[in-house]
């Protein structure tokens, strides 16, 4: 084969992916397990560990960087690395929203639950489900499995109007849950992000694979 | 990772006649990587190679000063065995400059010179090692007899990689080596440099700035007979320190 040592590049790059996919999966797991344990010390240690993913991003980027400079990519490898510099920062950001749950988990402190958490984790499962069929869609090129992640983003939608509405209804009833009632909503909006972050993962897919840069779904928020 | 310095020159200048090609080179070219030199066309990249292995001895009126160490040894010495240097550090050019002969007697022609290798199984086995190296012992093993000229040129230059090779050289030199070559050929022949790296300390002389990017490890860019700046190819090309080498890279002269 020819290039034999860009493809292993390329291959790299992609593990790279998918070890920081990984390691964003892991935030979030561990930021809505330190809600429901209301465990402040692990929320501060998912606040540090952000860092890492941050490295993680900076050094994808400077990987990719070398390579367009070095190695002229073109066609769908050119797709490749600029879909990677997207998904990057998205995969970044969805860190970030992980770490929100963090500080909210430390403002939120040992106050007494407002109510059971059923329907937020529920939220945060559908968003790791769909982030790992997003990432198994960039492994396989795999276009149209991208486009049908960028569905269940409505399932996600549905799930945090239901927990706003749940929740605007404890604090009408009692004022006194109004900031731990916010709190949850915070976090219903963290995972709602993490979502549509998941769609913008899900275009990049599709552009890598058909060269179409396009509007899979629309959020509705 | 320590780097050791395969070659070193020190405050190295030369004169063609009144003309000076190269000023002030100190430049520490790194083993076992290959270091790819860049610049316009006249600023002394292939003077600066040919220093190496000597062969600017070749031209008349051409005056060196400074010093080229190689393994400890100032291969300016007066003393300096040439035909022991150019054994060690062994050259492909722009053309693939094969012989009129067979591909078997190509190889050999350095064994005979240099009087290594009597013995025909001990020849064999050196042909066969240096012709996989160069990935053509499938394609050849058949056909050593053949005249080299049947070759396509992409066969033929790894014909002089191989011929190279078989005189267990420590550096290869290659000035402009895929000039000649369609872009496929030329990016086989850069993953053959690629996998002879681990082996020998490659030095390449391009014109193509993008094979350069590609395939080296270290980048020195030259202009006016001067090294403008010696770096890392990822550093030089993503954020190189001089201007000069900016303007260079992205096109804006040369």
């Amino acid at each position: 084969m020819v290039r034999e040592s860009f493809c292993k590049y390329i291959k790299d790059l992609e593990k790279d992916v998918m070890d920081m996919g990984e390691m964003v999966i892991a935030a979030i797991n561990r930021s809505i397990a330190a809600l429901k344990g209301r465990n402040v010390d692990e929320a501060k240690r998912i606040i540090e560990d952000d860092m890492l993913i941050n490295k993680k991003r900076w050094d994808l980027e400077e990987k990719c960087i070398n390579l367009i400079a070095t190695q002229q990519p073109v066609a769908s490898d050119l797709r490749e690395i600029i879909a990677i510099l997207s998904i990057v920062t998205e995969l970044e950001r969805i860190g970030d929203y992980a770490e929100g749950v963090g500080k909210i988990v430390i403002m939120y402190g040992d106050e007494p639950p407002v109510k059971p958490l059923i329907d937020i984790p529920r939220m945060a499962e559908k968003a790791v489900d769909m982030l790992k069929k997003s990432l198994d869609a960039f492994l396989k090129r795999d276009a149209k499995a991208a486009t049908a992640v960028c569905s269940e983003d409505d399932n996600v939608d549905l799930l945090y109007e239901q927990v706003y509405r749940e929740l605007l209804a404890y604090m009408l009833e009692n004022p006194k849950t109004i900031s731990r009632a916010t709190y949850l909503i915070w976090t219903a909006h963290n995972l709602e992000r993490i979502a549509d972050r998941v769609t913008n993962i899900c275009e990049r897919i599709v552009f890598l694979v058909t060269g179409t840069m396009t509007e899979v779904n629309v959020s509705k928020y | 990772m320590k780097l050791t310095s395969k070659i070193e020159t020190v405050g190295l200048n030369l004169h063609y006649g009144d003309f000076l090609a190269l000023e002030d080179v100190n430049i520490r070219i790194p083993a076992q990587n290959i270091t790819a030199i860049i610049g316009p066309s006249g600023c002394g990249k292939s003077t600066l190679l040919r220093c190496f292995n000597r062969m600017n001895d070749l031209i008349e009126h051409t005056n060196v000063q400074g010093r080229i160490v190689i393994d400890g040894r100032n291969i300016l010495d007066p003393d300096t065995d040439l035909i022991f240097l150019r054994k060690k550090v062994g050259m492909v050019f722009q053309r693939p400059n094969v012989f009129d002969l067979s591909i078997y007697n190509n190889l050999r022609f350095g064994l005979r010179i240099h009087r290594m290798l009597n013995k025909r199984s001990d020849i064999m086995g050196a042909i066969q090692n240096s012709l996989e190296h160069v990935g053509l012992w499938a394609e050849l093993k058949d056909k050593l007899r053949k005249n080299a000229h049947t070759l396509t040129l992409e066969q033929q230059q790894r014909l002089c990689i191989a011929r190279v090779i078989m005189l267990k050289p420590d550096v290869i030199l290659l000035d402009e080596p895929c000039s000649a070559l369609d872009p496929v050929s030329t990016l086989k022949i850069e993953d053959l440099l690629r996998a002879l790296k681990q082996e020998y300390t490659i030095i390449i002389v391009t014109h193509n700035m993008q094979q350069a990017a590609r395939v080296s490890d270290y980048t020195g860019f030259m202009y006016l007979g001067r090294l403008i700046e010696f770096g890392r190819t990822q550093q030089i090309f993503t954020k190189p320190q001089e201007d000069l080498t900016e303007n260079y890279i992205s096109g804006r002269f040369g």
